[in-house]
């Protein structure tokens, strides 16, 4: 009894610690606004309406893991982010390389942190974790719902002026 | 003319007979150890990431540098076609492809389809003039100048990958997916498609340390994946490998495919009798191929044999 009620009152002093924690998330300053433009040669650059987000999350580690100050959701993540350690790191560049995912990326792992062995490099990143949440939530997720395609994407995709012209022998077997 | 090449293809053709005799050791070199090269390098394909996007087929096309396709590279529709009762396959216009399948009670999943670089490729070891190679980084080449169309490596591939220049009537040969080796693998780059791939689906690095992340998802993930990494075991192991959240027969994988490399000659040379059966129609057609090409064609045709008797010796 006495535990039950001791495990109760833990658990309610966890959950106002994490809505201060979320509010204190909520005050931090952010942009409304975020440009992602790495995929800049067959799209378009992406405004990302992140005050949108803001409003329609839960809180930032919906999106930000554990970086900013917002309790752990990952419970991978959790084991050594137990809410006490937050980072500065907020920004996803500064921990999802730009390049592309290379052989040396791999061989290289930087093994003091063992979990981070198998991170997504940029563009999966953002693309892992907007889909993912979209497909969840039934947000849009078709490519042109984000990205408008430039003339060297149509090229690319050889689509809008650059589709194939109909013929006979079209297809192969 | 046609007398000529005609010798000089015999004499080839001997050669290649030649190694089919070398002791079991000597062809081990040439067909890849069974551990396949430990430093070679391996994609990991994880379904459960994959969109459908197609992406990857345009990367491929353009740097194959591939004729133009039917459809855009961003129209889904394809994932309707059958033809033959089939799902898209791979094509001499297309070393990759991406189906969809609709498994029963889940969302519908994805799959890129293109050559998985067998560690001991049956391709290889099919084919009786040598065209085919597996290089110490891992890629499943070919030698186009070599090959007499003779398909027995489209028969052998239990993946059904290797395809054929039907249309071309003068110098019919396979065509398949060479993990972007002389462009990129050669340097060490991941291949076109890997890397356009919005979602990561693929990852590239050594297949023994691809391996091991694979068995990490599974075990960081409780729930998510399948308990099987395909590709692992398949026919003697694969370079590129998979996971997936729905049994893999319901992704369009044959799951029926023995551990055993399809042909193993490495460890049973007995295995070696039934393949020279299957080499005798072949080698009538490579014939009349050739025979064919002699009359209708000049010199290009008669250089490309004189290198490939130069390898013989
Ligand atoms: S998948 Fe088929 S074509 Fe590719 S290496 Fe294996 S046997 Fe050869
Ligand atoms: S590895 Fe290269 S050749 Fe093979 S499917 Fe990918 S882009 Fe095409
Ligand atoms: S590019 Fe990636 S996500 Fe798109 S179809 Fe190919 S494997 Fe799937």
């Amino acid at each position: 009894m006495v535990n039950a009620g001791k495990q109760l009152m833990v658990g309610l002093g966890v959950l106002l610690l994490s809505s201060v924690l979320a509010i204190s998330c909520y005050a931090m300053d952010y942009p409304d606004e975020v440009e992602i433009d790495v995929l800049a040669n067959l799209y378009e650059a992406v405004v990302f309406d992140h005050a949108m987000h803001v409003d329609l999350t839960e809180g930032c580690a919906d999106c930000h893991h554990h970086t900013t100050g917002t309790p752990v959701l990952n419970e991978y993540c959790a084991k050594c982010h137990d809410g006490k350690e937050e980072m500065d790191w907020v920004s996803c560049q500064d921990c999802h390389s730009a390049g592309p995912v290379s052989a040396e990326n791999l061989n290289n792992p930087k093994t003091d942190f063992i979990y981070h062995n198998d991170k997504p490099n940029l563009k999966a990143a953002y693309h892992l974790n907007c889909i993912g949440c979209h497909q969840e939530v039934g947000g849009p997720t078709g490519c042109e719902d984000c990205h408008a395609k430039t003339e060297a994407g149509d090229e690319f995709y050889r689509s809008g002026e650059f589709t194939p012209k109909k013929s006979a022998d079209s297809s192969g077997h | 003319m046609g007398k000529i090449t005609r010798r000089k293809f015999l004499a080839g053709s001997a050669a290649g007979g030649a190694a089919l005799m070398l002791t079991p050791a000597q062809k081990a070199l040439a067909a890849g150890s069974f551990e396949g090269f430990p430093e070679g390098m391996g994609v990991l394909v994880d379904l459960t990431r994959c969109v459908g996007c197609r992406t990857c087929e345009a990367a491929c096309n353009v740097e194959q540098k591939l004729p133009e396709p039917a459809l855009p590279f961003d129209d889904t529709s394809v994932f309707d076609e059958i033809k033959h009762g089939q799902k898209r396959r791979t094509t001499d216009k297309a070393y990759t492809i991406v189906n969809r399948y609709e498994p029963e009670g889940a969302d519908p999943i994805y799959r890129k389809i293109q050559c998985n670089h067998c560690n001991e490729p049956a391709c290889l070891t099919s084919c009786f003039v040598n065209a085919y190679k597996k290089t110490p980084e891992g890629a499943v080449i070919y030698n186009e100048k070599v090959c007499v169309g003779c398909r027995n490596c489209m028969i052998a591939c239990p993946f059904h990958i290797p395809a054929y220049t039907y249309h071309s009537v003068l110098n019919p040969v396979i065509k398949k997916c060479i993990f972007c080796y002389d462009t990129r693998l050669k340097e060490g780059r991941p291949p076109a498609c890997v890397e356009s791939c919005p979602q990561q689906v693929m990852t590239f690095g050594k297949r023994n340390d691809l391996m091991k992340i694979a068995h990490d998802r599974i075990k960081k993930n409780p729930g998510k994946y399948v308990n099987h990494v395909y590709g692992e075991k398949e026919v003697g192991g694969t370079g590129w490998f998979y996971l997936s959240n729905v049994p893999f027969e319901e992704a369009g994988f044959d799951t029926d495919l023995p551990n055993k490399p399809i042909i193993d000659n490495v460890k049973d040379f007995l295995a070696i009798v039934p393949m020279v059966l299957t080499i005798w129609p072949a080698l009538f057609t490579g014939f009349h191929l050739l025979a064919t090409k002699g009359k209708s064609h000049g010199h290009g045709d008669d250089h490309s044999h004189d290198e490939q008797e130069g390898h013989g010796k």
